[in-house]
């Protein structure tokens, strides 16, 4: 578990202290994939800095497994950064070293295994991250994907319990981006590692993330279960990152509304709900016609979700309403 | 064919230029190492000491600066004169091969030294970052990650120091030092053997030549970007 309380951290520019990071408590559970999401600058890339100590926070206490780590000794820390892997956006593979001397590299910088153990577990990781063919060849050779698996592998080899991704997608083609985040799934999945991730893409949070803290100007503005967070923005911040995401320009979606006659809902179907067929038998039972504005049937991690924009016109719009709760789904009178 | 040459080359000595040819590469094999003995860790400190680097302490790499910016300012040939009284009290004699490696390693450990910051600042902070987060101490981020990272770099810079000082000790000729400078000061301009001279500036440029070649090719090989 990693446990911030009240945390801070602010640069010294020019003998004026800058804050990257306002005072921030919060809670990552172990096992869990938590997603940081923010516009560059929003101090994502410090917040996840400071779990491994890279940055070091100007107040507050950073508890992890019930450990102060803003207390340790250097030894301590670089015992304890074994037990964090990370990984990063531009990936930084040593270009010197082949693909198994560079997943080879945080064993041998730990002097604690043996060159046998080493050659094993190199094996056995670049079979897990499938790449047992270009154990040989340098990263030079390697396609933007295959590196940042390169990059996973190398995180995993001192078996931590912890992944650091720092927008480890973010120099990703979609697919490639698909594959890796399908691997940190399976990881996370199978090791029960804790995985903290940062993005500026909400799609990211949606496909793998249990949790999602949204940041803006040094601050997190909105914290919680995913599906939450995102199917019920609060925040603007987060409501620019959802829609970013689903491709809708607002002004288009104002004009469109303009033009829509009656009531004005959204609603939100999750889990079972979605694959049920529930309009036609609202409309038929409160007699309101409706007409569908805008609609979208996607997955938060492994729940089915749907979301509709619908104008009622007619009917028993009070009926209606209560039918769909009493289906559970999510009523919002957009107007 | 052998009469022209002979008109031709009539002062060429051989044997001298042979023994000259020996002393220069002995002058410059030594004064390399030495420089590359001392100028490497003088410039992993300048990097390591330098503002916003792993080691920050801006009073100490104040200090190697200005020292190595002395150094690297003053010109060649004064500077094998101030040396002179160094050189004495290190080996006993200003004169000869030995006389000569004191202030060649002066000029060009300085030099190298700069070199090896430049090639370490070019290493992506990023490698370093991910070395520092796998737990590595200093010592390992150097050994493991920076100087593998900075080879190519590095083998570059060794190259242009050993050209850098074949006409270093060349121009030690002028003060007593010894190999083909000696030879051209001492024969080509002196005595106006205008054969030795040509012969010995052939001789010169063929060494750096080969110098060059060799360091591209070891350049080519370690790099893997």
């Amino acid at each position: 578990m990693i446990e911030f309380d009240q945390v801070q951290k602010s640069y010294q520019v020019d003998k004026r202290a800058i804050p990257a990071l306002h005072a921030t408590s919060m809670t990552i559970n172990s096992g869990e994939v938590f997603g940081i999401v923010g516009h560059s600058g929003a101090g994502k890339s410090t917040l996840v800095r400071l779990i491994n100590l890279l940055e070091r926070p100007t107040g507050g206490r950073i508890i992890i497994d019930n450990e102060n780590i803003t207390d340790y000794t250097s030894t301590q820390l670089r015992d304890f950064r074994r037990k964090v892997g990370m990984i990063f956006q531009h990936f930084n593979l040593l270009s010197s070293k082949t693909v198994a001397d560079n997943i080879a590299f945080p064993m041998k910088l730990a002097g604690i295994y043996s060159r046998a153990d080493i050659r094993e577990r190199v094996s056995e990781l670049l079979a897990r991250v499938g790449l047992s063919e270009h154990a040989d060849k340098y990263p030079s050779q390697l396609s933007g994907g295959q590196k940042q698996r390169v990059g996973i592998a190398r995180a995993l080899a001192c078996r931590p319990t912890i992944l650091l991704c720092d927008e480890a997608t973010s120099a990703l083609d979609p697919q490639t981006t698909q594959s890796v985040l399908r691997l940190l799934a399976d990881l996370n999945r199978e090791l029960g590692l804790t995985i903290v991730l940062i993005t500026h893409e909400m799609d990211v949070v949606r496909r793998v993330c249990d949790r999602v803290a949204v940041m803006d100007a040094g601050r997190v503005v909105e914290m919680g279960a995913v599906s939450d967070v995102f199917l019920h923005p609060q925040h603007p911040t987060t409501r620019d990152f959802v829609f970013e995401s689903e491709n809708i320009d607002r002004e288009e979606m104002q004009q469109d509304m303009q033009h829509a006659q009656g009531r004005i809902l959204r609603l939100t179907f999750r889990g079972e709900a979605t694959f049920k067929p529930l309009l036609g038998k609202v409309a038929r039972e409160s007699g309101v016609d409706f007409s569908i504005l805008s609609g979208r049937i996607d997955h938060i991690k492994d729940t089915p979700y749907g979301q509709l924009t619908l104008s009622l016109i007619g009917g028993d719009l009070a009926l209606a309403m209560t039918a769909f709760q009493a289906a559970d789904v999510d009523v919002e009178v957009v107007r | 064919m052998e009469t022209l040459m002979d008109g031709l080359l009539s002062n060429v000595d051989w044997l001298e230029i042979g023994w000259a040819s020996w002393d220069t590469l002995v002058m410059v094999g030594l004064s390399l190492l030495f420089s590359v003995l001392i100028g490497l860790p003088l410039g992993i400190l300048l990097f390591l000491t330098a503002k916003r680097q792993l080691l920050e302490q801006p009073l100490v790499y104040g200090i190697v600066s200005f020292i190595v910016n002395v150094l690297r300012s003053v010109p060649f040939i004064i500077l094998l004169i101030v040396m002179i009284p160094v050189t004495v009290m290190l080996i006993g004699t200003s004169l000869g091969v030995a006389g000569a490696i004191p202030p060649l390693v002066a000029g060009g450990a300085p030099f190298f030294a700069r070199l090896v910051e430049t090639s370490l600042r070019e290493v992506d902070r990023g490698i370093i970052e991910a070395t520092q987060a796998m737990g590595a101490g200093i010592r390992q981020i150097i050994t493991g990650a920076l100087l593998p990272e900075a080879l190519p770099g590095i083998i570059a810079a060794i190259t242009v120091t050993a050209i850098t000082l074949v006409s270093y000790a060349a121009m030690s000729g002028v003060v007593g030092g010894g190999g083909l400078g000696d030879l051209a000061i001492r024969f080509g301009y002196q005595r106006f053997q205008t054969d030795v001279m040509v012969i010995t500036v052939a001789l010169l440029v063929v060494f750096v030549q080969l110098l060059q070649m060799v360091g591209d090719r070891l350049v080519l090989y370690f790099s893997r970007r």
